[in-house]
């Protein structure tokens, strides 16, 4: 029963959202709203095993004192101290967001500068890779050359100041080849999306019980 | 032979220094590049500008901070010209940390048009599970929203009276750092018709071509430089158009590398071939 239970509320949730997107009227119309609500309530209980997973690895990486416990234990502060001054300022304050408030300060000093800084590096590795790679080697990566410096000076305004043309032959190539290339990719991606999904809903694909 | 195997392989952290003075110099300075406005820009522009005065536009911040530098500029273009055709503004966000960005900017824009909170402007905060708050809303945004941002009571919200589904709102903004965009498509556009624009980052853009193309998107700002676009449009400097001039100065250092590490790699070819 711990396989045929799970199928079962699997087969029949699925095909209840499938023959409800399609027929909204009521009771189905009901019956959606609900499961939606369901899942968007589950979804947030989902939150608090990640919380729990997050915290238990963590800890257990400092007990142990595993290679590179100190940023664990930074991650235990961090988290700690976040959730202290989010439920102070949810006492003392109208609104978590409300500007000049507690959570807001850390959020603004702590938080965006610490995912800014970041992502903010990319930007060199990004470059010093690309340098590196962008080498004429073939025909294909000597067409992947000529394109992304066209499109890279096609896409800042210094691109039209050097050749009005660049900006146009750009957007043709983000309108056509790349587009083409797209959308046969998410035409792709979708009919696997429909074939994963039903495979799931009659129970051929059952990996998730594991 | 050497000079041309260290331009093949110049040490990354030349190129890490040189980037960095490129993109301070022109920050420091206030450097301006005139930015030419594309059709997507346009048409994203003229969907706010022909709604007719009062329209509910409702705005989903979906990005972070990691993605803000890209779209906070096209969120506080759109809100101005939103505020300034005095449309009606709804927020939320799909991500729980880019909700403060929304707040953020709703406090800078709204008071500069003397927007009142509840009457000309709602946050409705951040619920879990996206996907499905997208369809439900369709049928009663009070389902999955049943309070604003702070716990007021939607119901007793003065913009709230008579918006219920997306047959009350005139037009989406979505401003997208990942997935929630083709979501927004898919489930409030194509199911229950919602009109769409998209502000997206120059990574998540071409994504966003075919929606534009098959009409089902009405407009497209794609990375800094639709934010730089919407900015000009909506007469308004701001980090979009200060930033393009940056990032137009990084793109020609690295288009300079990539010109000089051909040239070494080349050379040396040849000259292994000899």
């Amino acid at each position: 029963m711990k396989k045929e239970i799970p199928l079962a509320i699997t087969f029949i949730t699925g095909l209840i959202i499938i023959v409800t997107f399609f027929i909204p009227h009521q009771p189905l119309g009901t019956m959606q709203q609900r499961l939606l609500l369901w899942y968007s309530i589950v979804l947030g209980f989902t939150m608090l095993l990640g919380m729990d997973s997050l915290l238990r690895s963590n800890i257990r990486k400092i007990a142990k004192r595993s290679p590179g416990w100190p940023f664990a234990l930074v991650l235990i502060i961090g988290f700690l101290g976040t959730l202290i001054v989010g439920i102070y300022t949810w006492a003392t304050s109208e609104s978590l967001l409300s500007l000049g408030s507690s959570f807001m300060y850390v959020y603004t000093y702590f938080i965006i500068p610490l995912q800014a800084t970041m992502f903010s590096l990319l930007a060199f590795f990004i470059a010093s890779a690309a340098y590196r790679a962008f080498r004429a080697r073939t025909m294909e990566a000597t067409l992947l050359l000529i394109t992304a410096a066209i499109v890279m000076l096609g896409r800042v305004p210094i691109g039209a100041e050097i050749w009005d043309k660049f900006p146009l032959i750009q957007d043709w190539i983000m309108e056509v080849p790349q587009m083409a290339a797209k959308r046969g990719i998410v035409i792709g991606v979708a009919l696997g999306t429909i074939a994963m999904s039903l495979r799931v809903i009659l129970g051929l694909e059952r990996t998730y019980l594991t | 032979m050497k000079f041309f195997e260290k331009i093949a392989n110049i040490d990354s952290r030349i190129i890490y220094l040189l980037l960095f003075i490129v993109v301070l110099i022109p920050v420091a300075f206030k450097l301006v590049l005139p930015v030419r406005v594309s059709e997507p820009v346009q048409a994203a522009y003229d969907s706010i500008e022909k709604l007719p005065e009062g329209s509910v536009i409702l705005f989903s911040v979906d990005y972070d901070a990691s993605s803000a530098p890209e779209i906070q500029p096209m969120l506080l273009a759109t809100l101005r010209h939103a505020f300034s055709k005095k449309h009606k503004v709804l927020l939320l966000g799909q991500w729980a940390l880019g909700l403060p960005f929304g707040e953020i900017g709703l406090n800078e824009i709204a008071p500069q048009f003397d927007a009142k909170y509840g009457m000309d402007y709602v946050n409705l905060g951040y619920r879990p599970g996206y996907r499905a708050q997208m369809v439900g809303m369709g049928r009663e945004i009070r389902d999955f929203f049943a309070s604003d941002y702070k716990g007021t009571p939607v119901d007793s919200i003065p913009l709230m009276q008579g918006i219920h589904n997306y047959n009350d709102i005139d037009l989406l903004v979505g401003l997208e750092a990942g997935q929630a965009g083709d979501e927004w498509i898919q489930f409030a556009g194509a199911r229950y018709g919602l009109n769409i624009i998209i502000g997206a980052t120059g990574v998540i853009a071409p994504d966003m071509f075919h929606y534009l193309q098959a009409k089902q998107i009405k407009g497209l700002m794609g990375g800094l430089q639709g934010a730089a676009e919407y900015e000009t449009l909506v007469k308004h400097s701001g980090t979009g158009i200060a930033g393009m001039v940056a990032q137009s100065y990084a793109h020609l250092l690295l288009l300079g590398f990539i010109l000089i590490g051909n040239v070494g790699y080349f050379v040396i070819r040849r000259r292994k071939q000899a």
